[in-house]
């Protein structure tokens, strides 16, 4: 974004005629308080029109002016302007200050300045406002995977879980807006529960250098921010409108802001999202309809000092999933695997049935911040979260219309955190924070548990310093510590219990009582997983940016990890997990080259992340049962290597038109056992061409070319089966990867103003324009059906 | 600054109060959930048309999907079935949930929803018999707890029972009839 409004920018530059003059004013912006620089400050020559940005440093320069008298409007975000008369005789060096409280009442929002860091020494990718309403219809996973080295592991096109460089599931933190989402995130087919309406921008962070956030992101972690609410007499609002071809549906969403001068503000925000049976290119994809509904209500006051906000959201979501993936043993898969169409194909239709899931989350938070002028900024945040998910299978008799799981996640979390500047290079973050989450399994299901009842406690706290040593080098260093106790009341079928020798070994945990087939247990696990971070960051004179970063970061295994045991339905699998199991630890180093400039702009970012204990599950035999046989997977804890490389660039063709690259490699082996990992994402390339005219009503076209690769790295956990019927054996492929594809997309928005405060964005896009049959390896349901054909969406926001 | 205080204070003592509630040892016992649609147990029942002593068979996984193999059973101690030749059975299925206490007959519930059932026999192709449906669902397609096995000459093999849920009706066999499988059960059986 910011590389486009320098090319905005400079193209200005060239239009603004200047006479034989050619002196050139460069300067700082900084806070007349505390004398911080002030980023993306606007300085403009009233005489003659010309304006700049400050860079990153604060620093600005004008060039062609004459010996003579200007008047400079210094324009910062949420500050009033100011403005100076300045005499130029020859190159000037000049120091505006800014009256910038005004910025600061915004603290309120922890996270929330548009330029704040979250960490220093590694790559933050960025989503923003613009690319999110563009993607309005779309999910978290759809959105992110516009990001070098984010990809999703999928079921179907609607359950879109973010990988990031290789990893996901609960080695993926999501930070909604400063809470961590604790939305059951252990499970391979659940998405993170957040609607892309509800956010303004989001930052991905590949690796757990965020110390504040959290230290077992050994993936990374994906912030959502809201943006900052002025403080003025304001009400403004804007509407999305979307509809596509695909799945024949659409999104509506609207939201309403009302700020008052005395910092005072509400902001309430709504969409609605339904779309029926989406299709393939030669079928219609049976059952894989989505109706999802958000809300959500902030009300808050901003002071000089102090600020305290409320804020309220719901999310639910019914998500089909493919009929014809829902299968019984190994002899099913072969005949659903061997059919090149879905073995169940049906009419168009809204409805979505079994299998389905229905989640429904909670978010009521309370945050609050107190400077004081000689410690720093104190932030204290409460939050709770509700979710509660329901699963329904296809089921028989008296049970046909109840869930087959259904869980209710109850979170309480706190955050105490102060931020203090010990000098004016050296910066302090301190913190505290405290969790304490209750699972409940609904017993009415009828279905054995598939998590069980548990109680957690959770308690981090953690440093991260950074100091600049000179105006080049930045300096980064931090530690964090959890700690974390489990207490779980789990059912295990007395055989699995006596298989694993868990009658002698865990002995002591046997609550007794009668419970038939089943023996209970109440495990009580302390795990303490300690973190750290250390990283460079290095600013050449030429525009070139090194950044190192490594980080030592260890999660506790989850509870999926811990207990599963029995059939994980939506898999065709029985799963096992491991209640011995120790926390895996990350070790990560991540090295950023990158060059700001306008003409030619790229990023590369070699990465290497170390594993020990990394928790897999793999297939280890075959089970019969009276419904057919079950590949057993068993979870198991080893060593893992992943090595990567995400590439992106960025080169200007004329004043309109400029190309994108973006690239991402990464290689995950289990170094233990000297074999790949399964479900790295395949190499990927995607080439932009874009087109961008201000001038036409900021006319924006761009087109897409998308190559995925063949994954051609994979561990074969292929079996055989004997089929009654044809008395033959046949291999159950549930291994090879798909082959490579290549699509093309197209989108594009221009912009109309209605009037003075109403403006209206168009947007036209089509995706997967030659509508090609494909699939994607990192899709669940690949076996069964192919990904989405082509697809025509307008996209419709309007601002007032 | 007051206000900091009571903040202050009151962030400590939550988080006091939530680190001090974690040693309660009241423990809330939770409901063992026995599984409602399991099917534990296959009996299968031939009884000679015309009269004769019955012939029955069983399949039981008492853990369902958990790590113990299902047990067979067979008259009279055998590791198989034994069938005279040149005869015709009757055939009856069984399929009971025997985790619960007295044991479910699920039979029951395949027979109401007959229209979203149905069984499938497939007999190896050294095994000579054949099989035929012997009741339906109300659209005259075949359900198939009910049948009926004609022996031909002696000979050993496999009778495999397969049960879908929501198949494709009226099909031509299993090859597409689609549904999911509920039961698959492979018996040995041998003709003399």
């Amino acid at each position: 974004m910011r590389l486009f409004l320098l090319s905005i920018l400079f193209i200005s530059c060239q239009i603004s005629i200047s006479q034989n003059c050619s002196n050139t004013i460069t300067g700082k912006v900084i806070d007349q308080h505390d004398g911080t620089i002030l980023v993306d400050a606007k300085v403009t020559i009233l005489e003659t029109q010309q304006f700049v940005l400050t860079n990153f440093e604060g620093e600005f320069s004008i060039s062609n002016l004459c010996n003579k008298t200007y008047t400079f409007e210094v324009y910062h975000a949420f500050c009033d302007s100011k403005t100076y008369k300045l005499e130029v005789s020859g190159d000037t060096y000049k120091i505006f200050r800014l009256e910038h409280h005004l910025e600061e009442l915004n603290e309120i929002i922890l996270e929330g300045k548009s330029v704040e860091i979250k960490s220093n020494t590694t790559l933050e990718n960025k989503i923003s406002k613009e690319d999110l309403e563009h993607n309005s219809a779309n999910s978290l996973g759809d959105v992110l995977n516009n990001i070098s080295g984010v990809s999703s592991l999928n079921t179907g096109n609607t359950i879109v879980k973010p990988i990031i460089n290789g990893l996901h599931s609960s080695r993926v933190v999501v930070m909604n807006d400063g809470l961590r989402m604790e939305d059951q995130d252990w499970g391979s087919e659940h998405a993170p529960n957040l609607d892309v309406n509800a956010i303004d921008n989001i930052t991905v962070i590949k690796g757990a250098s965020a110390l504040q956030y959290s230290g077992n992101a050994i993936g990374g972690i994906i912030i959502t921010e809201n943006s900052k609410t002025p403080v003025k007499d304001s009400l403004y609002g804007k509407t999305i409108v979307t509809g596509a071809t695909n799945g024949r549906g659409g999104t509506v969403t609207s939201q309403l802001t009302k700020s008052f001068k005395s910092g005072w503000y509400g902001k309430a925000q709504g969409s609605i999202k339904r779309f029926g049976d989406f299709n393939a290119p030669d079928y219609n994809l049976s059952n894989t309809g989505v109706f999802e509904r958000s809300l959500s209500l902030r009300a808050g006051v901003n002071k000089f000092n102090s600020g305290i906000e409320a804020y309220y959201s719901l999310y639910k979501v019914e998500t089909g999933i493919l009929r014809a993936s829902h299968l019984g043993g190994a002899e099913d898969q072969v005949r659903a695997i061997n059919s090149a169409q879905p073995l169940y194909i049906d009419d168009f239709t809204y409805n979505i049935d079994a299998p389905y899931q229905d989640v429904t989350h909670h978010i009521a938070r309370i945050k609050a911040f107190k400077k004081f002028n000689d410690i720093g900024t104190l932030n204290f945040q409460y939050g709770y979260q509700q979710n509660n998910r329901l699963e329904f299978d296809v089921r028989r008799g008296d049970d046909k219309d109840k869930a087959s799981l259904d869980l209710k996640l109850d979170t309480h979390t706190l955050l105490l955190d102060l931020d203090s500047k010990i000098s004016s290079t050296t910066k302090l973050k301190l913190g505290l924070t405290g969790q304490y989450q209750t699972n409940f399994a609904d017993p009415n299901t009828g279905v054995r548990r598939l998590i069980p009842d548990y109680d957690k406690y959770n308690f981090g706290a953690y440093a991260i310093l950074d100091k600049k040593i000179n105006n080049q080098l930045l300096f980064e260093i931090g530690a964090r510590f959890d700690y974390t106790y489990l207490n779980a009341l789990k059912f295990y079928r007395t055989s699995f219990w006596e298989s694993r020798d868990y009658d002698t070994t865990f002995q002591d945990i046997v609550i007794d009582g009668d419970f038939g087939d089943q023996v209970l247990a109440n495990p009580k696990l302390s795990f303490y997983n300690p973190s750290a971070t250390v990283g460079l960051n290095y600013k050449f004179n030429n525009g070139y940016k090194l950044l190192f970063n490594y980080a030592l970061s260890s999660r506790a295994p989850n509870p999926s990890e811990l207990f599963s045991e029995g059939l994980h339905h939506s898999a065709s699998r029985i799963e096992y997990g491991d209640l011995q199991f120790d926390s895996e630890t990350s070790s990560k180093v991540s090295i950023t080259l990158l060059r700001e400039n306008d003409n030619f702009s790229f990023s590369i970012n070699p990465y290497a992340n170390f594993i020990n204990n990394f928790i897999v599950i793999e297939p280890i035999g075959i089970s019969q049962t009276i419904r057919g046989n079950f590949q057993i997977w068993e979870y198991r804890q080893t060593n893992a290597r992943l090595l990567g490389v995400d590439i992106n660039s960025g080169f200007k063709l004329t004043d309109y038109f400029q190309l994108k690259n973006q690239f991402s490699l990464v290689k995950g082996k289990d170094t233990s056992q000297d074999e790949a990992l399964i479900n790295m994402p395949a190499a990927s390339t995607k080439n932009t061409i874009v087109y961008n005219n201000k001038k036409l009503n900021n006319l924006n076209l761009a087109l897409e070319s998308e190559y995925v690769f063949r994954q051609n790295e994979y561990p074969n956990n292929n079996f055989e089966v004997y089929i009654a019927e044809t008395e033959t054996t046949e291999i159950v492929d549930v291994s090879t990867p798909p082959s490579a594809y290549h699509l093309l997309n197209f989108n594009s928005s221009v912009d109309f103003k209605l009037n003075n405060k109403t403006s209206l964005t168009v947007g036209f896009d089509v995706s997967n324009i030659f509508n090609k049959s494909y699939r994607n390896y990192l899709n669940r349901t690949r076996y069964y059906a192919d990904e989405l054909g082509r697809n025509f969406l307008i996209n419709l926001k309007i601002n007032y | 600054m007051k206000n900091f205080k009571f903040i202050t204070i009151t962030i400590l003592s939550l988080f006091l109060a939530t680190s001090c509630s974690d040693d309660d040892d009241n423990i809330t016992i939770p409901v063992p959930v026995n599984e409602e649609e399991l099917i534990t147990t296959v009996n299968v029942t031939l009884t000679p048309n015309g009269g004769g002593t019955a012939i029955t068979f069983q399949m039981q996984d008492l853990d369902g999907d958990g790590p113990n193999n299902p047990v067979f059973t067979y008259p009279d101690d055998l590791t198989n079935a034994v069938l005279d030749a040149g005869v015709t059975y009757n055939g009856e299925i069984q399929l009971l949930n025997e985790t619960e206490d007295p044991a479910e007959d699920i039979t029951e519930e395949v027979e109401e929803e007959d229209d979203e059932h149905q069984f499938f026999y497939t007999a190896s192709s050294s095994l000579d018999l054949t099989t035929e449906y012997a009741n339906f669902d109300g659209d005259n397609n075949p359900l198939g707890t009910e049948f009926t096995v004609t022996t031909g000459a002696a000979s050993t093999g496999t009778l495999t029972f397969t049960l879908r849920h929501e198949p494709t009706k009226p099909n031509t066999g299993l090859s597409d009839a689609g549904g999911e499988t509920d039961v698959e059960v492979a018996f040995s059986i041998e003709i003399q």
